[in-house]
């Protein structure tokens, strides 16, 4: 994805849910972008139809209603750059969005919560579930954006650290005493 | 900085430059003695190192692949990686937390005190508590422990306020904010801790003890260091009498050059320690060197561990500050009464919203879990670090058919759970539980161990050289001139942090090999 591109832009946090997405041909590719056009993200190796697929999966498998579709999609672009590098990678995830959509007989981002949970049940030892699952886990809270809204600060160096913003602001305990921890120098 | 020759056979190789090498370097220079350190890794200088924690991991960590089998959590959840330990300059000093606690007594004497426990193979350590006491003073001092040497303690951050409370409201009395190898004080040319909340990511000020710049520079003003990063020792070599006479090993460039030597020091740390020695098995050696015994490799620990994350109604902000900002020691003497051997420590933890996702609960997903996780920045944290019984079959093995780029065989690492490590864990998560049910948390959560941070055991010290690898001073028992030196030569692992330990014996073996020498012992 490009991402310059998509920080440019003006993301709402706390939209929540996820809202509906459409597949777009351009004339330099295959795209995949938020029907109210917050987001887009070009395709380089994944079909429209599996990338969305796999974008509702990675919100199912994390659901987090205070992120918008934009920071899944983050994921299922590491898992295009992926599916570019290697031809195995791109058949396990067309085969393996194809068996979601399968699951119930209709395309999986039309399941309720519930039935995307069993669809993703009958799959967990598949090793496409565990590397989506572990891409995941890596990529969407590897996200400074995503840490804002968790209330993650990050790196701290270049801030001189915490020791004078609020490593003890700690007010809804007392303090314990001097002897078990000593005032700062 | 000198630059020994190849062939010069006067010099003591050190290979390792974490906890162990690093320090046993420095003190041997100190000494007058010329030695060569050769350390896997690359030079990377702390104002390069990473707030944040993939990057960081990638940058300083030992990546090579491993292998895992046994029926520990980690085999499952980390398979191709058993243990978290660095391979850079300085080791795993650079992403160690700085908690530096002395063994008990009684922990030396772990045979005698727990007694026979099936399936155990625990020994006494061949020295005691009151003949370490002076190199711990030493290692204090030099590491800059808080509550030693007139050092204050570091102030307590959000983490630790909230595991203060919880624990003394349930009656605990030993709880503060530790002893710790960081500054609270500027000290030793080192500034005092910034509460950066990065300490598993290398301590970009410096305030946290690493050999990287401590030791190491400290030696080199000696100009008697020869450090070679990035080589990487294949093979110890020795000659018709057993001694050993040199180590080959692969430089920067790759090219494999052979460095002659008098005395020769394994501070690999425990699962590349022994695997060096089996993997230079010989003619005269055929299962390994220094493993007459078959005790190689074998008799591995990594402490009994986990942790209780803990979700609070306001927010803890626990990632501020220092990572392991204090502990309770009520837990850590023997009390058999609990149904265990042994004791553990509790000491607060945090992780970062990365590491968070791929530790709480790895494999997890769904509702639940991201719940948990968006409990974040409520969140208080601690680890559990405990003693676990050695076992004779846990341990480091060859494997059968990989190999590294080298061409040597990677290692596979075994470990079942004890069902003394076992009931003390269990007892630990109802405690750690209890603290913060104490202060109103409304979901606690008991997390499995990390891959292990804490390695040892595998060449262990013992009496007699039947069972164990090296003697009380970490000279093998059956080659003069080759020691151990780092945390494998560990007896029992106690209920501490080993690198204290590790630190106090490797300044110890430092003057027991300049007497040797001096006396042409060696
Ligand atoms: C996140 C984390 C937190 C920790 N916190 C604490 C703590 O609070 N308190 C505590 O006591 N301990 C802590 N530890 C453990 C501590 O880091 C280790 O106990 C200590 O560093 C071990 O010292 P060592 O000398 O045995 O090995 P290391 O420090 O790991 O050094 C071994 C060195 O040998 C090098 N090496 C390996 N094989 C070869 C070879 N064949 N040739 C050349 N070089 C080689 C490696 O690259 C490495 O640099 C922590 C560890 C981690 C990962
Ligand atoms: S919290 Fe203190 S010791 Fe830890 S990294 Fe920061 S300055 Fe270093």
């Amino acid at each position: 994805m490009d991402q310059t591109e998509l920080t440019r832009r003006d993301f709402l946090e706390g939209t929540g849910k996820a809202a509906g997405v459409m597949v777009v041909t351009l004339a330099t590719g295959t795209a995949l972008m938020a029907s109210d056009g917050a987001w887009a993200m070009d395709l380089r190796a994944l079909s429209g139809e599996t990338a969305e697929t796999l974008l509702r999966m990675t919100r199912a498998l994390y659901p987090h209603d205070m992120l918008s579709d934009q920071y899944y999609a983050v994921v299922v672009s590491a898992l295009d750059d992926e599916a570019k590098e290697s031809g195995e990678v791109a058949a396990m995830m067309k085969d393996g969005a194809a068996s979601l959509d399968a699951a119930f007989g209709m395309p999986f981002s039309q399941l309720s919560e519930g039935n995307q949970v069993l669809a993703l049940q009958s799959l967990e030892t598949t090793p496409f579930f565990q590397k989506v699952r572990a891409k995941v886990v890596g990529v969407l809270y590897n996200n400074p954006r995503v840490w804002q809204a968790f209330g993650y600060e990050g790196a701290s160096f270049d801030e001189g650290g915490y020791i004078e913003r609020g490593f003890d602001d700690l007010a809804w305990l007392p303090n314990p005493p001097e002897d078990a921890s000593p005032a700062k120098a | 900085m000198a630059n020994y020759e190849l062939n010069d056979d006067s010099v003591v190789v050190v290979i390792g430059s974490g906890a162990g090498g690093g320090t046993l370097a420095n003190e041997l220079c100190q000494k007058g003695i010329s030695v060569v350190l050769l350390e896997a890794g690359a030079r990377v200088e702390n104002d390069a190192f990473i707030n944040d924690e993939w990057n960081s991991f990638l940058q300083l960590a030992w990546l090579d692949k491993r292998t895992t089998s046994g029926n520990w959590r980690v085999a499952k959840d980390f398979p191709n990686l058993p243990a978290w330990i660095c391979k850079t300059v300085g080791g795993t000093t650079t992403h160690w937390a700085g908690a530096s606690l002395r063994f008990q007594e009684h922990e030396f004497k772990a045979r005698t005190t727990y007694g026979e426990i099936q399936g155990a193979s625990l020994l006494d350590w061949p020295l005691t508590l009151a003949e370490l006491e002076p190199y711990y003073a030493k290692a204090e001092d030099k590491m800059g422990v808080t509550r030693t040497n007139g050092i204050p303690g570091l102030p307590g951050n959000n983490n630790f306020k909230v595991l203060y409370n919880g624990a003394t409201r349930i009656g605990y009395q030993k709880v503060n904010t530790g002893h710790m190898a960081i500054n609270s004080r500027p000290r030793h040319d080192r500034n005092s801790c910034l509460q950066l909340g990065f300490c598993f990511q290398g301590c970009k000020s410096g305030a946290k003890w690493s050999t990287l710049y401590t030791e190491i520079p400290a030696a080199e003003a000696t100009g008697r260091l020869d450090l070679r990063p990035q080589s990487m020792v294949l093979q110890i070599q020795h000659d018709d009498s057993g001694k050993v006479t040199g180590v080959l090993y692969a430089d920067q460039d790759g090219k494999q050059q052979l460095q002659k030597a008098r005395v020769v020091c394994v501070a690999c740390n425990s699962i590349e320690s022994p695997r060096l020695l089996l993997n230079s098995a010989s003619a005269k050696y055929p299962d390994g060197l220094a493993n007459g015994s078959g005790q190689v490799g074998r008799n591995y620990m990594r402490h009994v561990t986990g942790s209780v994350y803990a979700i609070f109604d306001r927010p803890v902000r626990m990632y501020r500050g220092t990572t392991m900002a204090g502990i309770i020691q009520d837990e850590n003497g023997h009390n058999p009464e609990r149904g265990f051997a042994g004791g553990y420590e509790l000491e607060t933890l945090a992780l970062g919203l990365p590491f968070m996702a791929a530790f709480l609960e790895p494999g997890a997903w769904g509702r639940q879990f991201a719940s948990m996780m968006e409990g974040y920045e409520n969140m208080a944290g601690m680890w559990i670090v405990g003693e676990d019984m050695p076992q004779s079959q846990n341990g480091v093995t060859l494997h059968v058919s990989e190999k590294d780029d080298h061409g040597l065989p990677i290692p596979n690492v075994h470990f079942d759970d004890h069902v003394n490590d076992v009931a003390m864990r269990n007892h630990a998560f109802k405690q750690g539980r209890a603290v913060y049910d104490a202060v109103g948390a409304h979901t606690v959560w008991e997390t499995p161990p990390y891959p292990s941070t804490h390695n040892l055991g595998t060449n262990r010290m013992s009496e007699k050289p039947e069972d164990g690898v090296v003697n009380k001073w970490g000279q093998s028992h059956e080659i003069k001139n080759l020691f151990i030196s780092d945390g494998s030569q560990f007896t029992t692992g106690a209920a501490e942090n080993p690198t204290l330990t590790i630190v106090t014996l490797a300044i110890r073996q430092a003057d027991y090999l300049a007497e040797q020498m001096g006396k042409n012992e060696i």
